[in-house]
Formats: structure tokens, C-alpha cells, sequence
């Protein structure tokens, strides 16, 4: 079975995992998916590169409980999640939740669900190289809002 | 009793390493940042009261209540920046 999780250096391509997500799966009629990439700019700042940290283990753990909670919560059938770590460029792919249901209106809400537990509770940390110097990212308390349009009340930022 | 404590990010690069183990007497999350700060100047600052550090305890996010064991791996970060 395709493993739910994969924190990994190397990029991913959309279609082959969409593909493998709802091989053979008759029940589907609606695939979510969501890709998040690098930008260049960040807080007004030109950013070059960035570089993840993680902590191996506990990203996969907190995932997946992620992903367990999404099913408990949403009628769907399958996701995804693959995490990008090591150093990336501007343009890079760096992260990408997919989500398979019967209908519409579950996998895009669990999609997004799942995207906004992992801003606020998966150990990742991102430093960004800009003009002025290398610095930590900072948590945004938007993220929190998010999250706390689903009833969750787990602060970050 | 003895644990691992793991830092990362910012914190890690402040304190200049990943992972330490320690024996220690502390019985919570909050009795060992107390312990911590009193170790180095550079604990003192990094796990600051007032400052935004998030804990877990056995890879699980976790707030300063939550009670050690022996053999635990407890871990401080900053507030994570993912996806």
C-alpha cells in the first residue's frame, strides 16, 4: 500500500501521485490535491534560497495523526501528504496534500483541512537566505486563525 | 532519571547542538526548562520564559504540564513554519 506520508529531499510530480492515489478505487469521483512552492519574495525581502529543518520522526508521527483525524472527520477515501526538506530555490515544489472522496465538497474541505493543521503543528522550521543575511521564518498568526476556523485550538505563532 | 532532550532550529543553532542526554530530577516539561536555563547563558537565553518555545514529549507537541519519564525524549523548538 502507498505509504500516507513522505518527508523527502527529492521533488515530486503531481500526476503520478494522484494517479497512484486513486489507482484501481472505483468508489472515487473527486480528487483534491494542493501544492505549495517556494517564492522569491518574503516580507518585502528578495529570498534566494530556503533551506527545511525537521524532526525526523515526529514530522511523520504528527502527519499521520493529521491524516487520521481528516478521515474521522471528512467521508473520504485516501491522502497524501509529501513534505520537502534539504534546500530549495525559488519555484521549487515544497509540499503537497492530496485528498480522494465520492464527492467534491469532502476531499476540498479536508485538503484544506489537513494543510492547516501541518502550518501549525508539524515540525518544520524554514530559513530563508535574503539580501541582508540568512534568518528563521517566523510563524504567522493568520495560520492559527486558520486552523481555528475548524473548531482546533492549538496556538503556534 | 535519564532523558534525551533535542533542540531545533533557531534554538539548536543558538545553543550550537542537536541533542543532549541528561540525568535529571526535573518531573515535568516546566521543571526541566527551569533546569536548563540555569546550565549555560546560552540556555538562559534560548529557552527564555516570555519566549516562543514550543515542547513535545515523545515526538508529541505537549505544554509544560505534561510529566517525564525515564528513558523520554523531550524536544524545544520554536513555533514550527512548514508547508
Amino acid at each position: 500500500m502507498l505509504p500516507r506520508v513522505a518527508v523527502q529531499l527529492e521533488d515530486f510530480d503531481l500526476s503520478t501521485e494522484i494517479a497512484m492515489l486513486r489507482e484501481s478505487d472505483k468508489r472515487v469521483g473527486a480528487v483534491c490535491s494542493f501544492v505549495g512552492t517556494v517564492r522569491d519574495r518574503n516580507e518585502g525581502d528578495q529570498v534566494a534560497t530556503l533551506e527545511l529543518e525537521h524532526y525526523p520522526g515526529m514530522t511523520e508521527k504528527a502527519i499521520e495523526a493529521m491524516i487520521d483525524a481528516a478521515m474521522a472527520r471528512f467521508d473520504i477515501y485516501a491522502a497524501r501528504v509529501i513534505h520537502r526538506v534539504g534546500l530549495l530555490q525559488p519555484l521549487d515544489q515544497i509540499v503537497m496534500v492530496a485528498v480522494t472522496s465520492a464527492h467534491r465538497g469532502e476531499s476540498f474541505q479536508a485538503c484544506e483541512f489537513i494543510m492547516d493543521y501541518l502550518k501549525t503543528q508539524a515540525p518544520f522550521w524554514k530559513k530563508e537566505q535574503t539580501p541582508a543575511g540568512a534568518r528563521w521564518v517566523d510563524a504567522r498568526v493568520s495560520d492559527d486563525t486558520a486552523l481555528a476556523r475548524w473548531g482546533l485550538q492549538a496556538p503556534n505563532a | 532519571m535519564k532523558i534525551t532532550v533535542k533542540y531545533f532550529a533557531s534554538i539548536r543553532e543558538a545553543l550550537g547542538q542537536g541533542t543532549e542526554q541528561r540525568d535529571t530530577t526535573a518531573s515535568t516539561l516546566a521543571d526541566l526548562r527551569d533546569e536548563l536555563l540555569t546550565i549555560s547563558p546560552s540556555h538562559a537565553m534560548a529557552l527564555a520564559r516570555g519566549k516562543p518555545v514550543r515542547m513535545a514529549l515523545d515526538q508529541v507537541m505537549s505544554d509544560e504540564s505534561a510529566a517525564l519519564s525515564d528513558g523520554c525524549e523531550v524536544a524545544f523548538f520554536p513555533p514550527v513554519t512548514g508547508g
